[in-house]
């Protein structure tokens, strides 16, 4: 990301929106998808390792 | 009436940006260390716990390294070897990198002291405090003894690999910690013979560019006749077999002739990229051989267990 200032005399105009560019769209998805996966594999370490942990104490809880 | 407004332009950055934050050829010799540490630790380790760990000080290793590269992105861009990486190209600005490293950090030591145990995820917080603030933050910039002193951080996974194993520190991770301590220096200042200028274009006080070549190869020679005998400790003390004491003085021997023939040299690089490349071989080799012999000497007890049972 760049940061570009501008000076405007009175009140800014309102801007339409920000229009992504394809080269930025196509890194917003990778980055999502990385994001995602890593959080997949957090919780599936988090699973493992509670199994791990507990093994067959997972079944045992008071009635 | 004057408005200013900053327009903040979308991220143009990739995962492959990301991913060069975390510097992931030290990263691999970080892991590379911590494993061993892991494996030759005595007692058991359950297959999850222990990957679960080397995941997290492979994070951590990642986090030191896009803090790193936030802190001394000034610096990068002025610098023929660190000119590509992704703040200097502008596709990543600092804010996003510290960020990244920061909750990488996070992540890490927290994940670390959950799941596997406390004093490993302290050694692991330590590390990247020492790496980011003493290191890149304080010696970096301010002293030639920047890479002797903070070789300490790069030195320290091997310790963190054997805590997560055992939760305690003992006399074998602390060799593997000196190993490597007296490794550092001659490594990278093997590298500074050949990229002085480099470094003194960015205003680092590397020691070629402070106290000259000569007194440069004198030190890679000092710091060499005490990494090669220390290399054959470990078998020495009885924690390594004869397989391990044979590579570690053949290979040490190799590097003090290579820091000789680097120090006669006069002006020319050659040797010193023969000793950067060799140095990495050689610890490289040193881990991977006390590993192997580990591992064949626990399978072989294992199997004379087996066989006398």
């Amino acid at each position: 990301m760049t940061a570009v200032s501008e000076t405007m005399d009175d009140t800014p105009k309102l801007e339409e929106g920000i229009r992504l560019t394809e080269q930025q769209l196509r890194a917003r998805r990778a980055r999502s998808i990385a994001i995602a996966l890593a959080l997949g594999a957090f919780v599936v370490v988090i699973f493992l390792v509670t199994l791990v942990r507990l093994g067959s104490n997972v079944l045992t809880r008071p009635m | 009436m004057s408005v200013t407004l900053t327009r903040i332009e979308p991220s143009i950055a990739g995962v492959g940006d990301y991913l060069a934050l975390m510097k992931p050829r030290v990263m691999s010799l970080v892991v590379f260390t911590a494993l061993v540490g892991l494996l030759i630790a005595p007692g058991h380790v359950h297959p999850v716990i222990a990957l679960t760990a080397l995941i997290c000080i492979a994070v951590g290793a990642g986090a030191a390294g896009a803090l790193n590269m936030w802190y001394d992105a000034d610096i990068d861009v002025r610098m023929a070897r660190t000119a590509g990486r992704p703040i200097p190209q502008g596709r990543v600005t600092p804010g996003e990198a510290a960020g990244f490293g920061v909750t990488l950090a996070v992540f890490a030591t927290v994940t670390l002291g959950l799941l596997v145990n406390v004093v490993s995820a302290a050694l692991l917080a330590f590390t990247i405090a020492f790496y980011v603030v003493v290191y890149t933050m304080w010696l970096k910039r301010s002293t030639p003894q920047n890479i002797v002193i903070g070789g300490a951080a790069g030195a320290l996974p091997p310790v963190i690999g054997w805590t997560a194993a055992t939760g305690g520190i003992d006399v074998e991770p602390v060799l593997l910690f000196l190993i490597i301590f007296f490794w550092t220096p001659p490594h990278f200042w093997a590298l500074s013979l050949y990229r002085t200028e480099d470094y003194a274009r960015a205003g680092i006080p590397m020691l070629p560019v402070v106290a000259g070549e000569a007194a440069t190869r004198r030190q890679i020679v000092l710091y060499t006749l005490i990494l090669a005998p220390l290399g054959v400790v470990p078998w020495l003390l009885g924690y390594a077999g004869v397989l391990y004491g044979i590579a570690a003085a053949v290979t040490g021997a190799a590097m003090i002739a290579l820091a000789l023939r680097l120090r006669g040299e006069g002006r020319g690089h050659g040797a010193s990229r023969q000793m950067f490349a060799f140095s990495i071989l050689y610890l490289f080799l040193l881990f991977a051989v006390l590993l192997v012999d580990r591992l064949s000497g626990g399978l072989a007890a294992l199997a004379a267990g087996r066989f006398l049972a």
